[in-house]
C-alpha cells in the first residue's frame, strides 16, 4: 500500500506535504476498504443468489431500521475525522507564519514574474532558501492564473483585482516544477516556472551575484539566456514555424506588415518598441497579447535579445 | 376499502396485446407527425435521437483530445485547436448530452406511462421544449463555425471576456437550453402531482418518479441562475457593464460563485436521474421488493437539497475566505452520507434476490462499481488540504468522468437497454448487451483510472502540452479511449440490427411489475386502453402478476365479466 501511494504523490519537499499525504492515504485506504467490502458483498451475492430457475421465490424484506442507522451513523463519523483532518491541514497551509521571507508574484500571459525584497526581480524562475518559510504575494496582470508547485503541495489563484498569497518552507534542496493550473489561453499549458530550493548560504550569495547580468557574457549569449529566461520561447520559436507570435528565424531586417496596414522594417528601434510596447505595433495576423517588459528586463537583456534575433538567419 | 361510497370503483384484470397492431410508432405517419407530435413517447424518442447525436459528436471530440495527448508536444492540432476541443467537449457533453439524457429522453417515455397517465400534463409545452433545445443546439452549432469558444465550459472570466472566440453566441445557446430544462421540470412535477392512476400514492411510485421528482425540483429552481449568469456575461462582453471585468471595478470570482451556484446542483440534475434507473433495475433483477424504499426515495430529496449548500467546494483555492472554503468542505460530506444510503439499500436489495445477470443487470452492477470510486474519490477532494493539491489536476477530470460516465451514460444504458424492449418491440442480442457491456466497463476504468494516479502525481488539467514523465499514462489512457469508442460502435451495430432484424418483443420480458409493463410493447398511442389502478407497489414481486394489470371498469361495460375486487 505505502508503495502505491508512494508511486501516486510527487516527493514531498515542504514542510505542509506529510500531513497532506496522511490523510490522502488515509481516504485511500478507507475508501478501499469500504469499496472491497461493498464489491465482495455484491460478488457473493451475484453467485449465491443467481437464479436458478424462472419460478424463483424471494423473501419480502422491505427495510431494517438498525441497518439503515448503522450505515447512516459509521460515514458520518468518517466524514467527521476526514473534515477536520483536513480542515487543521488547510488552516496550516493557509497561515504564513510572521518571519516568512516575502516574495512577490506578478502572473501575466503566459509567464511567472518573481521580485525579491532586494529589488531583484526573475522571470520564470524562483530562487528560494531551504528551510525557511517563504511566503508569495501574488497578483495577475490579466485574467486568473493558479500557482501551482505539486511537489510542496501548494495552490493558489492568482487575481487581476487583488493580492492572493501562499506560503510554503522547502525541506530539501533542488529543482521543483512551477505550473499555472487556471486555463488561460493558448499557450496556458507552457506558463511553467521552475523553483531552485537553495541552501541558507547559497541562497544569501545568489541574493550578493546571482541576481547581476554577467557583464563579460557576449550580447548574444545573454540574448539566448534571456530568451528561456524570460519566457519567449512559450510563443516565439527558433524554428520558423509559427506559434503565438512571429518565429524570430530570419525576423531581422524583414518586413513587417501591421494590423492597421502600414509596414515597418524590423530594425533594432523595431524590435526593441515591440519588446517594450508589445501592442504598440502589432503584426498583422497575431494576437495582441503580449505583455510589456518595460521594467522586466535591463537595458543589457534588451540589447542581448536584439543581438540575438540579428544572429538567427539562415 | 369503502364499499358503500357513491365513488366505488370497479376494477377488473385487463389482458395485455403481445401482438398489437396500433402502437404510437404506427399511430400517424411523416416526418411532420413525429416533428409536431404531443405524443410523450414519440417526444422522448425525439430527444434521444438528438442526444445520441451529440453523444457521438463529443464522443469523437474527446478522441481527438486523447489522440493530441498520445505525445507531450503538438501531435495532430495546435494548441488553439486543442483549447476549443476540450471546450467543445465539456459544452456539448453537459449541456447538450447529460442534461437532457436521462430525464428528458427515458424520463419523457416512462414517467407518464408508470403513474398510468395518456401523457404529461402539457404535451405542447413538452413538444415546446424539445422545439427549444432544438435552437439551444443550433446556436451551439453556429457558435462551433463562428470561431468556436476557448474558454473551457465553465467561461470563467475575466478571460471569457476577452478571448475572441465565440463566447456570446454559445452563452446563448447555454441561455436557450436552459429553457427547454426548466420546461420539462414543470411538466414532470406537475404530472406526478396530478396525473397518478387511481391507487396511485407517493408511496407507490417507482424510485425512478422520486428521482425525477427530486430532479425536476433542481430543474426549476438552480436552471434561471445560471440564465442570468450567462446572460451578464453576454453583456459583460457586449457593453461592457463591468459585474465581472476588474478593470471596471467588477470581480472575477463573483462569477465563479454565480457559475457553481447553478452548476452544483446541475451535477445532480445530471446524477440523480441515474439513481432512479438503477432502483429499478436491481429490484427487477434481483426479482425482490426493493429494500429501504423511503431510504432511497427521500435520499434523492435529501440530495437535491443539500447540492444547493456546497458550490463553494469548486473555489477553495479561488480567493474565496478560508471560512467561505471551511463551511463549503463541512457541508460537501453531508452529500456523501445520502449517497452511501443509496449504495447500501441498493446491495441490501439483492440479498436473498434471484439474481439474473441480464445486460441491464450488468450495467447497473458496473455502476455501482465506477460510481463508489467517483463517490469515494468525491470525499478525497471535498478534504480541504488534499483539495489544495488535487485542484484543476487531472485527479478532477478522471473524478466527475468516473460520476458523470461511470454514473449517469452506465445508468442511461441499463435504462436503454432496460426499456428498449418497451420503446421499439424488439429484442436486443444479449450475447452482444453482454460483450459489449464488459468492453465499456474495462475500457472505461484503463482510460480513467491512469488519470487518477497523474493528478495526484501532479498533472494539471487542460494542459496542451505536458511534462514527460506523464506520457506513459497518457498513452495507456489513449488507447482505452479507443476502446471505449469501439464498445460504442458495437452497441450501435447491435442495437440498429435489433431494430430491423430484433425478435419481437414480449410486453413483459423481465417480470418487472412497475406499469410500464402492463401494457404492449410498444405501447398504443395513449399507453392503457384503459384507466390502469394500483393496488401494489411497484417492486411487490411477492404479488401475483394478474393484480398489476387492474383496470377501472367503465359504466358502459358488460357488467356480467367477473369483478375482480372493488376499491375505492
Amino acid at each position: 500500500m505505502n508503495r502505491i501511494i508512494e508511486y501516486m504523490l510527487p516527493p514531498q519537499r515542504s514542510t505542509v506535504a506529510s500531513d497532506v499525504d496522511s490523510l490522502f492515504t488515509f481516504i485511500n485506504v478507507a475508501g478501499f476498504i469500504l469499496f472491497a467490502g461493498i464489491m465482495i458483498t455484491i460478488l457473493i451475492f451475484v453467485i449465491k443468489y443467481r437464479r436458478k430457475s424462472e419460478d424463483d421465490v424471494t423473501p419480502v424484506i422491505t427495510h431494517n431500521s438498525i441497518l439503515e442507522v448503522t450505515w447512516t451513523v459509521i460515514p458520518i463519523i468518517l466524514i467527521l475525522i476526514v473534515f477536520s483532518w483536513g480542515f487543521r491541514g488547510f488552516l496550516q497551509l493557509s497561515s504564513p507564519p510572521a518571519n516568512a521571507y516575502e516574495i512577490n508574484v506578478t502572473a501575466a500571459s503566459w509567464l511567472w514574474e518573481f521580485s525579491y525584497p532586494n529589488g531583484g526581480t526573475t522571470v520564470n524562475e524562483v530562487f528560494v532558501p531551504v528551510d525557511r518559510p517563504v511566503k508569495f504575494i501574488m497578483r495577475s496582470d490579466d485574467v486568473i492564473h493558479s500557482l501551482f508547485i505539486p511537489d510542496f503541495r501548494i495552490k493558489m489563484d492568482v487575481l487581476p483585482n487583488r493580492y492572493t498569497t501562499t506560503w510554503f518552507q522547502a525541506t530539501s534542496t533542488g529543482e521543483a516544477i512551477l505550473y499555472c493550473t487556471e486555463y488561460c489561453g493558448t499557450a496556458h499549458s507552457d506558463m511553467l516556472a521552475t523553483v531552485h530550493v537553495l541552501s541558507i548560504e547559497e541562497f544569501e550569495e545568489w541574493l550578493e551575484t546571482g541576481l547581476e547580468i554577467d557583464e563579460d557574457m557576449p550580447l548574444a549569449d545573454l540574448g539566448r539566456q534571456t530568451y528561456t529566461g524570460a519566457g519567449c520561447n512559450a510563443c516565439h520559436t527558433l524554428d520558423g514555424t509559427d506559434r503565438i507570435g512571429p518565429s524570430f528565424l530570419n525576423l531581422y531586417n524583414t518586413e513587417r506588415e501591421l494590423v492597421d496596414g502600414s509596414v515597418v522594417i524590423a530594425d533594432e528601434d523595431y524590435l526593441r518598441r515591440s519588446i517594450l510596447e508589445p501592442q504598440a505595433e502589432v503584426t498583422a495576423g497575431y494576437p495582441a497579447n503580449m505583455p510589456s517588459y518595460a521594467g522586466r528586463l535591463n537595458e543589457r537583456q534588451i540589447d542581448g535579445l536584439i543581438a540575438f534575433i540579428k544572429e538567427l538567419q539562415d | 376499502m369503502a364499499e358503500s361510497t357513491a365513488n366505488t370503483l370497479k376494477i377488473r384484470e385487463f389482458p395485455i396485446d403481445e401482438n398489437p397492431k396500433h402502437t404510437y410508432l404506427n399511430a400517424g405517419k411523416g416526418i411532420k407527425s413525429w416533428l409536431f407530435t404531443l405524443d410523450h413517447k414519440r417526444i422522448g424518442l425525439l430527444y434521444l435521437g438528438s442526444i445520441t447525436l451529440f453523444f457521438f459528436v463529443g464522443g469523437v471530440l474527446a478522441l481527438l483530445l486523447r489522440t493530441e495527448l498520445l505525445t507531450p508536444a503538438q501531435s495532430i492540432i495546435d494548441a488553439d485547436t486543442y483549447n476549443q476541443i476540450f471546450t467543445l467537449h465539456g459544452a456539448i457533453m453537459i449541456f447538450l448530452f447529460i442534461i437532457p439524457s436521462i430525464p428528458a429522453a427515458l424520463g419523457n417515455f416512462f414517467l407518464p406511462m408508470m403513474i398510468g397517465a395518456k401523457d404529461v400534463a402539457f404535451p405542447r409545452i413538452n413538444l415546446a421544449s424539445w422545439w427549444i433545445y432544438i435552437f439551444g443546439a443550433l446556436f451551439a452549432l453556429y457558435s462551433i463555425v463562428s470561431g468556436a469558444v476557448d474558454t473551457g465550459w465553465t467561461f470563467y472570466t475575466p478571460y471569457s471576456v476577452q478571448t475572441e472566440t465565440a463566447v456570446v453566441s454559445m452563452t446563448f445557446a447555454v441561455f436557450i437550453l436552459g429553457f427547454s430544462s426548466i420546461l420539462t421540470g414543470i411538466n414532470f412535477i406537475v404530472t406526478l402531482h396530478k396525473l397518478r392512476s387511481p391507487g396511485l400514492n407517493w408511496g407507490k411510485m417507482p424510485l425512478f418518479l422520486w428521482s425525477l421528482y427530486a430532479t425536476a425540483i433542481i430543474q426549476i429552481l438552480a436552471t434561471p441562475i445560471l440564465a442570468i449568469t450567462v446572460l451578464l456575461l453576454a453583456m459583460e462582453r457586449i457593453f461592457g457593464i463591468g459585474i465581472f471585468d476588474p478593470t471596471m471595478g467588477g470581480d472575477p470570482v463573483l462569477y465563479q460563485h454565480f457559475f457553481w451556484f447553478y452548476s452544483h446542483p446541475a451535477v445532480y440534475i445530471m446524477i440523480v436521474p441515474a439513481f432512479g434507473i438503477i432502483s429499478e433495475l436491481i429490484s427487477t433483477f434481483s426479482r425482490k421488493t426493493i429494500f429501504g424504499y423511503w431510504a432511497i426515495a427521500l435520499s434523492s430529496l435529501a440530495i437535491a437539497f443539500i447540492g444547493f449548500l456546497v458550490w463553494g467546494h469548486h473555489m477553495f483555492v479561488s480567493g474565496q475566505s478560508e471560512l467561505s472554503s471551511v463551511v463549503f468542505s463541512f457541508l460537501t460530506f453531508f452529500v456523501g452520507v445520502p449517497t452511501g444510503i443509496k449504495i447500501f439499500n441498493w446491495v441490501a436489495t439483492m440479498y436473498k434476490g434471484s439474481i439474473d445477470l441480464k445486460t441491464p443487470m450488468l450495467y447497473a452492477l458496473a455502476f455501482l462499481f465506477l460510481f463508489t470510486i467517483g463517490g469515494l474519490t468525491g470525499i478525497m477532494i471535498g478534504a480541504l488540504s488534499v483539495n489544495v493539491h488535487l485542484h484543476d489536476t487531472y485527479y478532477i477530470v478522471a473524478h466527475f468522468h468516473y460520476v458523470m460516465m461511470g454514473g449517469t451514460v452506465i445508468a442511461l444504458l441499463g435504462g436503454l437497454h432496460y426499456w428498449w424492449p418497451k420503446m421499439t418491440g424488439r429484442m436486443y442480442s444479449e450475447f452482444w448487451g453482454r460483450i459489449t457491456c464488459g468492453v465499456i466497463f474495462v475500457s472505461f476504468n484503463m482510460t480513467f483510472l491512469p488519470q487518477f494516479i497523474m493528478g495526484s502525481q501532479g498533472m494539471p488539467r487542460r494542459y496542451f502540452n505536458y511534462v514527460d514523465q506523464f506520457q506513459g499514462l497518457h498513452q495507456f489512457s489513449t488507447i482505452g479511449s479507443y476502446i471505449l469508442g469501439l464498445g460504442f460502435v458495437m452497441m450501435a451495430v447491435y442495437l440498429v440490427w435489433s431494430l430491423f432484424k430484433g425478435p419481437k418483443a414480449p410486453s413483459n420480458p423481465w417480470k418487472a411489475r412497475s406499469l410500464d409493463w402492463m401494457t404492449s410493447s410498444p405501447p398504443p398511442h395513449h399507453n392503457f386502453e384503459y384507466t390502469p389502478v394500483i393496488l401494489h407497489g411497484p417492486y411487490d414481486h411477492h404479488k401475483p402478476m394478474r393484480e398489476f394489470r387492474m383496470g377501472v371498469v367503465r359504466e358502459a361495460a358488460d357488467h356480467s365479466k367477473p369483478v375482480a375486487r372493488e376499491t375505492t
